[in-house]
């Protein structure tokens, strides 16, 4: 069924009784060609680009809980391409791109917002490291504008300019960035996945990878065995136990984020706001809730909660910068499961297993990367050969040296 | 309506205060909503998504319903809860989301359009054309969101945070955790009792049964005079514990000045407090829930308990005439305290058949139920219709409503436990264990009678004394009710001829439950999330249950197997500003300052940041217009005469012991063990993983007694670094090291006449001979035993004094205006990095954090003969070779043309485009020594590439111009100034 | 979040900074492979359940802690100097003890 305004008051005067399932629930087959570990955005994009951009639909996804559950589910949803390492650029740049036409390809509004996006910095040598950020967007065709300390006051005159710890230099502004509904993403490329076939099977956890003779032959799992030719491991901050069982181990670290959203308010922030001297980022979302947060707890956990120190840290953040936001009430906290990398950039591989990929290593980055990775992650499963805006994204990367470590803090899992 | 003889407000004491611009007045003790009900006010604000309107339905913070805005301009604060807010004088409070009043609300339209407003509407469509979804709806839908309003203006009111430890945290203050306090106070034990509410005793300020004799609030209040005059039980009321978290941490909110009308400027607003607790008990009590009808979301229509609030603590009828509709026992307690103030019960409608012998004349009517209310801003009848299906309209101005009641069991789930389904009393309670160190009691642990509330909070505190090592005295428990509260489980009256409200504010209906089960959001997590029920300023306290009710029957699941979605702090919400208290302008990070700040201040130079350092950008003269002008005459005056600069902040860490040296060669990519004493070396550290971590001199000041400089940037990092590698690598050896940073002020002097200074100051003067480049040994000044280190990070000939800290402030000054007696005089940062620039010393613009040795062109200093950190990891295939990016000098063509930092470079002729990208520059300056702009910069095979030309692209800034490769030492490149 | 010096006693969770993984300390010997290299810089075990990691009392006494704790719960079951871990330990470029090491060995205290 399509969905289109006219569908709604169609709808609306009947009684919305003609509203169908977005998607099926099925019982898993014994054998598929595919099986993709995983049904949260990367997951589902992935099922939805094998089916879309390769025919292929013999496809199931297995979720241990309810589809989109896991990080796409809490999420502070910011959409940007501003990353500037080779091997990374060309990346988020193509990613962006689907963004923007991705509630016609779904078919379902993931309620994009191309507000902009503001990098603040605090010094001169902050201002030479984002002047290198912005061009280097520039070269890769996005879009980036350093503004001085006026132009930013004119976008945010709601900052502290005069009594904050960190003075405000200036900041880097994507204009293209933004933020985008995150259940709705996940929520549309399910439907998607399942209209052209893929089965999509939730409360179903994998327990065991099956391999012979070095090659993946299918998994166990919770609601019965299923055979397969290619099996796709894409579960975040998961990777490491589901890595386990096919006897891999992973440089991956899962570490817990927490995010934070207010009460609802009356519009008071337009733009995407990144204040990196507090570990700050803030936006508003559409239905008025301030949407924020800053860093990892900083120790590994499996918890997907986190403690008061760094809940405070952010507040206090927020409090030097834009203290008008102190009387708005934090309305709920929540963390998730971050699948840290020791240089923040994530992995789209085959692995040491014939016909086993994986798709991990987000760190906290993950959610706009939904439509890329999910493009990439299908045409390395379906062609065997890596997506050339993916290519650098190897597991082997750092026993090489090929980095891609844009925060330059090097290999500790939990600095990125 | 107030009634006169019922309350524990303070009628002796009337209080004014503002509505929606009208004038009130109440008593103390009130809240907003108790003073308002009683002066018949209805309608307090709007629905979120109907703009429906909205009146009082509880008496606590899980109102949905009667939210607010309490003050103006800068301490304007949106979404106040009309139930919470103690009325003072001067109050000014008006309702929100709506325009022009929340009594005449244009956007009620939406009402009329919400066939169209179904659950998901906004997935389906604003999707075509493109353009006008962020042009158009996008903007619509975000003004039509939220219900308060932000000032928009900075904070300017004092807020707070504190600790607090004890052994017993009770959470609660009604009769199980008054009996919890009570018993573990006795006892000895140090006691907190928190409570949300401004006046403790729980719901025996609400009830009129009798506890041990006496009317419930006095059996309170006797125990909390025995409480306050325990000297180990602390009693804080208006204080909500929001979080549980590791550790046996809570998180608490304290209301310190909301109620007060002038509060001192100095008292916090509020306080956020952290209570480390060994054990705690969460005697929270539970919360009402409603049941579903068709229209049950009208002003007047109330949860029973809190109309029995209302009359029994606050002296106020919520109705001249009110239904009661109720699926349990409980409910009649509202009708019949009610009936005994001379309140009219027009009808009690319970949906069961066997009621047993409640009714004792009231107009009870059994198996029947509420169908339908009349009375859009405010209730007039309520449509009943009986077990044959009869419909009768009942005129009614307020229907009290009670479903049951759920355990607030949402702390002890903050720590991923999951509550279990007690089929008995149709509610979630909590498991033991959800968090350490802590158990429910009461009717938080799902046990409703007054009788084992009591119990169940003595015996909890005998439990946790237990654990403390404390033994708990006999508890007397006192008489009190202890009827079981029989209830028939009653979600919603079947097949609703209009909507059924199930999340009053974020306006969640059955109907849009059973769309997201029938579009197969079936989970409880999709189904909230599809329909954002539990997503408002409530958090689903009322509603969270219900519609998992409705959810399971529209799955075919029973509720337990249905599940519950998580619950997660804070418990009710708390401002930014309590949580942030403290972070506001300067205080979100530490400020650092040398001890030369103030004579950098009195000479006008602006105070840069450097971390969280203060340094002096540049030390203006008169006539010069802009710091290019004071940085050009600074860098002239120490190349020609000489400077004097501040270099405190650099990291210096003193490192003693039989293997100091052996240590400075694990951790240094060249060795030291070789150093003689009297001497200094430069040093390069990596990381373990092969990149450059920092880089210093490091100098032997005795046999066995060293002394390292970092960069200020990594002077953490790299202590931290060196404590790790002494403890865990070699933790045997006999080194030893400290932080010396701030105990040092330290100086450069440099600049051709920069010895003729010196000596002017030392007690025995140097000679070059004696003392030459990279020397080190101690002098003194006026009697002060200092340090000397000659080293130069401008090129010229260069020293650093060092004295202790104390002495700093005196040295600077008088090293400056020494130095200003030879034409020279101090530099700042600016000129500071023109000269280091010229020389091609690099900082953390050029290593940061991704670069090598060799990129750097410093792979000769890595030792070949030892091991040190980093060696290994620094072969990888992709750390060497002509594909890295290798640092290099660049001087525009010609090279007046300006160039910035950040800037890309490209082969001559090549498009500015990333498959082009050749590398970046990351250092600029103009030169006056050389006459034209300086850059450092990266560039792929830059060393193989001296002398040819790159193109340098600035899209940022527009900068495209050509630019020459040379070495990255573009001044005296021999260093014999350095060296003279 | 409260961890338990072995020098200081029971301090917040603010004092301390969090490195990663004990496997850290485990550094490869002098001369030891890629893959040994490897493995200690960037493979991990990521367990959900025990784990031990290394914390360094920044705020405190700049003791170099090992914790054992539950990545799940967050429990915290152990801490000990990582100093005092004793037992044998590759030795790397010569990373072996000249002397005994001094004090007496602390594990955690309530």
């Amino acid at each position: 069924m399509r969905y289109s305004g006219l569908r709604v008051i169609a709808e609306g005067l009947l009684g919305n009784r003609g509203w169908t399932p977005a998607w099926r629930d099925p019982e898993p087959k014994s054998d598929y060609d595919i099986v993709i570990i995983g049904g949260g955005g990367h997951g589902l994009s992935t099922a939805y680009y094998l089916a879309k951009n390769h025919g292929l639909t013999n496809i199931a996804v297995l979720e241990k809980g309810y589809l989109g559950g896991g990080n796409v589910g809490r999420n502070t949803t910011i959409v940007r391409a501003n990353y500037f390492l080779p091997g990374n650029q060309e990346f988020y740049s193509h990613s962006l791109k689907l963004w923007e036409r991705l509630e016609t390809e779904l078919n379902y509004n993931v309620m994009h917002s191309q507000r902009g996006l503001i990098n603040l910095f605090h010094s001169d040598g902050q201002r030479d490291a984002f002047a290198r950020r912005g061009n280097a967007m520039v070269n890769q065709g996005d879009d980036a504008i350093l503004l001085d300390r006026e132009g930013v006051r004119r976008h945010l005159p709601y900052l502290d300019f005069e009594q904050t710890r960190f003075p405000i230099y200036g900041g880097l502004l994507h204009p293209r960035g933004g933020t985008a509904r995150h259940d709705a993403v996940a929520w549309g490329y399910a439907r998607g996945a399942d209209r052209r076939g893929v089965d999509l099977i939730q409360n179903c956890e994998v327990t065991g990878i099956d391999i012979s003779n070095g090659r993946v032959t299918g998994v166990r799992t919770t609601r019965g065995a299923i055979r397969a030719r290619k099996v796709g491991i894409i579960v975040a901050g998961r990777s490491g136990q589901v890595a386990a069982m096919a006897g891999m181990r992973l440089p991956v670290e899962s570490h817990v984020l927490q995010a934070f959203v207010t009460e609802g308010l009356k519009p008071v922030i337009d733009h995407v706001v990144s204040f990196g001297m507090g570990h700050f980022y803030i936006s508003q979302s559409d239905k008025g809730g301030l949407v924020f947060g800053g860093d990892l707890d900083f120790y590994a956990s499996y918890a997907a909660r986190g403690n008061l120190p760094m809940v405070e840290h952010v507040m206090e953040a927020g409090m030097t910068l834009m203290p008008m936001i102190g009387k708005a009430k934090v309305l709920r906290s929540w963390g998730g499961i971050m699948d840290m990398t020791p240089d923040g950039s994530p992995v789209i591989d085959r692995t040491p297993v014939e016909g086993l990929f994986i798709d991990c290593g987000w760190n906290y980055g993950g959610f706009k990367a939904v439509p890329a990775s999910g493009w990439c992650m299908a045409h390395l499963m379906a062609t065997g050969e890596s997506h050339a805006v993916a290519r650098r994204f190897r597991l082997d990367r750092f026993a090489t040296g090929h980095l891609l470590d844009e925060e330059g803090t090097g290999s500790q899992h939990n600095l990125h | 309506m107030r009634l006169a003889g019922k309350g524990l407000i303070d009628r002796a004491t009337t209080v004014g205060f503002r509505f929606d611009g009208r004038e009130y007045s109440g008593f103390a003790g009130d809240t907003l909503a108790s003073a308002l009900l009683a002066s018949g006010v209805r309608v307090f604000g709007r629905s979120f998504k109907y703009h429906r309107p909205r009146g009082v339905m509880t008496a606590g913070s899980e109102e949905p319903g009667a939210l607010v805005t309490v003050g103006r301009g800068a301490a304007q604060v949106p979404n106040v809860r009309a139930t919470v807010q103690e009325i003072h004088a001067g109050l000014e409070a008006r309702g929100q989301n709506a325009w022009p009043s929340v009594g005449f609300d244009v956007m009620a339209v939406n009402d009329l359009l919400a066939p169209f407003f179904s659950a998901g509407f906004y997935y389906k469509t604003f999707m075509w054309p493109r353009a006008l979804w962020e042009a158009l709806y996008e903007p619509a839908i975000r003004r039509a969101a939220g219900l308060g309003a932000l000032s928009g203006r900075h904070n300017d009111e004092a807020y707070e945070k504190a600790w607090a430890f004890c052994d017993l945290l009770v959470i609660g203050s009604g009769p199980a955790g008054l009996m919890a306090a009570l018993v573990a106070g006795r006892a000895g034990a140090d006691v907190i009792l928190a409570e949300e509410d401004a006046r403790m005793g729980g719901r025996c300020l609400a009830e009129t049964g009798e506890i041990g004799g006496r009317p419930g609030a006095d059996w309170a209040a006797a125990v909390l005079a025995e409480l306050e005059a325990l000297p180990n039980v602390r009693l804080m009321a208006r204080t909500t514990v929001t979080g549980a978290y590791d550790g046996g941490t809570f998180g608490a909110l304290e209301r310190v000045a909301l109620h007060l009308a002038a509060p001192a400027p100095e008292l916090p607003r509020e306080c956020f407090w952290r209570i480390v607790a060994r054990r705690t008990i969460l005697a929270s009590g539970a919360l009402e829930r409603p049941i579903a009808f068709a229209n049950n979301d009208r002003p007047g229509v109330m949860m029973a308990g809190a109309v029995r609030s209302y009359l029994n603590r606050w002296g106020v009828a919520a109705g001249q005439s009110v239904t009661v509709f109720t699926n349990n026992d409980d409910g009649y307690r509202t009708a019949r305290d009610l009936a005994a103030a001379g309140v009219t019960i027009a009808a009690v409608v319970d949906p069961r058949e066997e009621i047993g012998d409640l009714s004792g004349g009231l107009p009870v009517r059994a198996g029947a139920r509420v169908i339908d209310t009349v009375g859009r801003r405010g209730l007039r009848e309520v449509i009943v219709a009986d077990r044959k299906g009869q419909v009768s309209r009942v005129p009614s101005d307020c229907l009290a409503v009670s479903g049951g009641w759920n355990p607030s069991l949402h702390l002890a789930c903050h720590m991923n436990g999951r509550p279990v389904w007690n089929a008995d009393i149709a509610a979630f309670v909590p498991k033991p264990d959800m968090v350490p160190g802590l158990v429910a009691a009461g009717a938080a642990n799902g046990a409703f009678s007054t009788r084992a509330c009591l119990a169940e909070g003595a015996a909890a505190a005998s439990e946790a004394l237990g654990a403390l090592g404390r033994k708990a005295g006999k508890a007397d428990l006192p008489e009190a009710e202890d009827d079981m509260v029989r209830l028939a489980p009653y979600w919603e009256v079947p097949e609703p001829r209009h909507r059924a409200w199930l999340d009053f504010a974020n306006d969640v209906t059955t109907k849009d439950v059973r769309l997201a089960a029938q579009e197969n959001y079936r989970s409880v997590e999709h189904m909230k999330r599809y329909t954002t029920q539990g997503m408002a300023p409530d958090q689903g306290k009322s509603s969270n249950v219900g519609a998992l009710a409705i959810l399971a029957d529209a799955t075919g699941r029973a509720i337990a197997e249905t599940g519950t979605t998580t619950f997660r702090p804070p418990y009710v919400p708390v401002s930014i500003a309590a949580l942030g208290a403290g972070g506001q302008g300067d205080g979100f990070a530490p400020q650092r300052f040398t001890t030369s700040d103030q004579a950098a201040r009195d000479r006008g130079a602006p105070m840069i940041e450097a971390g969280l350092w203060y340094r002096p950008s540049h030390f203006p003269r008169p006539g010069e217009p802009s710091w290019r002008e004071s940085c050009k005459r600074e860098v002239e005056m120490v190349r020609g005469r000489v400077g004097v600069s501040d270099v405190s902040t650099l990291g210096k860490i003193d490192i003693q012991g039989g293997d100091a040296a052996r240590f400075l060669d694990l951790v240094y990519t060249n060795t030291f063990s070789t150093l003689k004493e009297g001497r200094v070396r430069y040093g390069l550290m990596l990381r373990e993983d092969g990149m450059v971590m920092d880089d210093g001199t490091t100098a032997r000041l005795g046999p066995d007694h060293y002394l390292m400089t970092t960069t200020t940037a990594a002077a953490g990092q790299v202590m931290r670094h060196l404590e790790f590698v002494h403890q865990a690598h070699c933790p045997g050896w006999d080194v030893r090291m400290i932080s010396v940073t701030e105990s040092w002020a330290q100086f450069a002097v440099a600049g051709p006449l920069a010895r003729e200074l010196l000596n002017s100051l030392l007690e025995t003067p140097i000679t070059g001979a004696a003392f030459p480049f990279l020397s080190c040994g101690t002098v003194a000044v006026s009697g002060v035993a200092a340090r000397l280190f000659r080293i130069s990070f401008s090129g010229e000939l260069g020293y650093e004094i060092a004295v202790p800290a104390r002495y700093g402030e005196a040295l600077f000054r008088d090293l400056v205006s020494r130095a200003e007696s030879l034409g020279g005089g101090a530099y700042g940062m600016e000129a500071l990095n023109v000269l280091r620039i010229e020389k091609g010393f690099i900082t953390h613009a050029e290593i940061h954090g991704r670069v090598t040795a060799f990129d750097i062109g410093l792979q000769a200093m890595v030792a070949a003969k030892k091991d040190c950190i980093g060696k290994a990891a620094s072969t990888r295939a992709g750390l060497v070779g002509p594909g890295r990016e290798q640092l290099v000098g660049l001087r525009p063509v010609p090279s007046s043309r300006e160039i910035g930092a950040g800037a890309h470079l490209f082969d001559e002729g090549a498009e500015p485009v990333s498959a082009n990208d050749q590398g970046y520059v990351t250092s600029v300056c103009w030169s006056p020594t050389l006459g034209g702009y300086l850059g450092l910069a990266f560039l792929q095979n830059g060393r193989a590439r001296h002398g040819t030309r790159v193109r340098l692209v600035d899209h940022l800034r527009k900068v495209d111009v050509l630019c020459e490769v040379t070495s990255p030492v573009f001044f005296n490149p021999e260093g014999g100034r350095a060296r003279g | 979040m409260r961890i338990t010096c072995p020098l200081c006693g029971q301090r917040d969770r603010r004092e301390f900074t969090c490195y990663g993984d004990a496997v850290y300390a485990d550094r490869p010997a002098e001369g030891a492979g890629p893959g040994a290299w490897d493995a200690y810089l960037h493979l991990r075990d990521n367990p959900a359940g025990e784990t031990r990691d290394l914390w360094y009392h920044e705020m405190g006494c700049s003791a170099w802690i090992e914790v054992t704790r539950d990545t799940v719960t967050h429990e915290i079951a152990a801490t000990r100097l990582l100093a005092e871990r004793g037992g044998a330990r590759p030795s790397g470029g010569g990373i072996s003890a000249t002397k005994k090491p001094r004090g007496s060995g602390r594990g955690t205290r309530t």
